[in-house]
């Protein structure tokens, strides 16, 4: 989510200089475009809200009517509120372990020199690189070796393993970016190791946790080409939308996905808006 | 969104000072062995399982220990045409995406700089279809090109589309959800670039009388160089193991299954271990190989 973070230092945009009339007209050209684009990214999840309201009886193909009762009975709809429930948990168990994990590689790969080090950062990218069919199905040939029972534990161990290299990557941008003077400040005030970091450390880190911990949850959330290798009979919510896919989506989980769509997009903004404002802030103090 | 990774240039590894290495082996450690156990052993069991043997006179997913190089050279001929629609759909779609993010990244990243918060309007609509179901949204395209939507009966009307013609279950419907479910993983990567080009550079190109096309590609698209590698590599990799779009519930019929539905109905269905492992060995190859190749081949071999 680095994209996100502006914060950044960028070049200073010189004004731009006036222009003549033709090209003004073609400089309309691309804002369009832009807009459309955004429209079509748009179109499924306008298409998944409004059929959360559709009056289905067993498929949600055809519309039949608008209705607000699939999304008060949401869990009358069988196996549905298990998997989501399933999902929830897989998601903060696995972005829990993850993030104190991760956290922990990012701070020593940054302060710390090491043998092995490429070695170790290879290890951490290569995840990333690989298809995560080959993910799956090697946790998944590891655990028939071993003879391990498939199930939601698999499942968390599995989604661990994807979100660390995520962690490691968004923690490892932050402490890069820390001033190592606080913590000198810190030390030279007789703070003990563990009261520099709890008190210097972690407290500058954690805007970098938080948004690898947000980014994990929603890398597990959404996952299920892993999930689908390694859950055996377990459901996660993404699993029980490709097994009903068979037989046709009940609008219940259009209602699940729509709401964990508003939330989602809640707290983006909610962290946008809480930014510009800080930097205003910041801008008028200067 | 594996972009932080590709995105983010490595900054954080300017020598740090050797410091007391116990602190660092106590805080690597934990993270370390559970990669080693959780993802490193697993691609070694797979090598294991893609050499295995039948066991003579077992059931189903019965597998012995051996050295079957055959199981290589038969999943390799068996499933081609697997393996060639998944590099092919997974090229076709990147290239597709490309050229549909680029625009999207400039203007938001050069032409919308001058407003913080329409900028980060516009990222947070690009990045929107991360939060609905990655299922959900291509099953949404599904319902929206099936035979009955208006979409394809208008298609049909201006003849574009034969009367009896399909869109989903078709190579087109494939590739158009690919393209439409990796855009952001382009966008992003791309914008994080365009958003740090220094526009002077351009005002330099239109002084020395160069027209906005040749400013365009020797200026502008050499700067972004390293958006678009992360770009395309965040795009072509998981595209190339993708199996939703391609299976037949989604947008694909069984003439349009990639590498990765063999490897899903080997392993899960047929229980055909060694097949399923092979075939994987081989995907992950293939994009090692060309990863490497590609990165070389761009020049910026630091990126990794």
């Amino acid at each position: 989510m680095t994209a996100l973070r502006s914060d950044r230092k960028r070049p200073p945009a010189k004004p731009e200089t006036a222009r003549p009339s033709r090209r003004r007209l073609t400089g309309l050209g691309l804002p369009i475009y832009v807009a459309l684009a955004l429209v079509f990214l748009l179109i499924p999840i306008a298409y998944t809200f409004v059929f959360s309201f559709n009056d289905s009886v067993k498929s949600n193909i055809a519309w039949r009517g608008f209705t607000f009762e699939k999304w008060l009975t949401v869990c009358n709809e069988p196996g549905l509120c298990e998997a989501f429930g399933n999902s929830i948990l897989v998601g903060v168990v696995a972005t829990v372990l993850a993030t104190a994990l991760g956290t922990a590689i990012a701070i020593a790969l940054v302060r710390y020199r090491f043998r092995f080090r490429s070695s170790i950062s290879l290890l951490l990218f290569l995840p990333m690189a690989t298809p995560e069919v080959v993910l799956g199905a090697g946790l998944a040939a590891q655990f028939l070796a071993l003879g391990t029972q498939k199930g939601i534990v698999t499942v968390i161990l599995a989604h661990t393993m994807f979100c660390i290299s995520f962690v490691v990557v968004t923690v490892k941008a932050r402490v890069a970016s820390l001033d190592p003077a606080l913590e000198e400040a810190g030390r030279d005030l007789y703070g003990s190791a563990a009261q520099v970091f709890w008190r210097i450390t972690f407290p500058l880190l954690l805007p970098g946790i938080l948004a690898a911990a947000l980014l994990s949850f929603a890398l597990s959330f959404d996952d299920f080409i892993i999930t689908n290798f390694n859950s055996g009979a377990v459901d996660t919510f993404p699993k029980f939308i490709y097994i009903a896919a068979a037989r046709g989506i009940p609008a219940e989980a259009n209602v699940i996905a729509s709401a964990v769509f508003i939330l989602a997009i809640l707290i983006v903004v909610v962290a946008q808006v809480s930014r510009s404002a800080r930097q205003k802030k910041l801008a008028k103090l200067n | 969104m594996a972009f932080a990774a590709f995105a983010s240039s490595d900054a954080a590894v300017t020598k740090p000072p050797r410091r007391k290495s116990t602190i660092a082996l106590v805080l690597l450690l934990p993270g370390i062995l559970y990669m080693v156990l959780f993802f490193l052993t697993p691609l070694i069991s797979l090598v294991i399982t893609s050499f295995q043997a039948e066991l003579p006179g077992g059931d189903i997913g019965d597998y012995v220990p051996g050295l079957q190089w055959q199981n290589y050279v038969e999943s390799a001929s068996e499933y081609l045409p697997h393996i060639l629609r998944a590099f092919g759909y997974a090229l076709v779609a990147t290239v597709f995406a490309l050229i549909i993010s680029y625009p999207i990244a400039y203007f938001i990243g050069v032409k919308a700089r001058r407003w913080p918060l329409l900028q980060s309007m516009m990222l947070t609509l690009v990045i929107a279809p991360f939060f609905i179901s990655f299922l959900l949204r291509t099953l949404a395209w599904k319902q929206i090109l099936s035979d009955e939507s208006p979409v394809v009966q208008a298609l049909k009307a201006v003849a574009i589309l034969p009367a009896d013609g399909h869109l989903t279950g078709t190579p087109f419907a494939v590739i158009f959800g690919l393209t439409y479910n990796f855009i952001p993983f382009m966008t992003l990567p791309l914008y994080t670039t365009l958003e740090r080009l220094d526009t002077r550079f351009l005002e330099a190109g239109s002084d020395l009388y160069a027209n906005p096309a040749t400013t365009f590609l020797k200026i502008t698209v050499p700067l972004s160089m390293p958006g678009i590698i992360s770009g395309t590599l965040l795009t072509f990799i998981p595209a190339a193991g993708d199996y939703i779009n391609a299976s037949r519930d989604f947008l694909g019929s069984s003439k349009t299954a990639m590498l990765g539905n063999a490897i899903e109905a080997n392993f899960l269905t047929l229980q055909n271990y060694p097949v399923a492992a092979a075939l994987s060995i081989i995907l992950m190859a293939v994009i090692l190989v060309l990863v490497g190749v590609y990165v070389r081949r761009s020049g910026t071999e630091d990126l990794l």
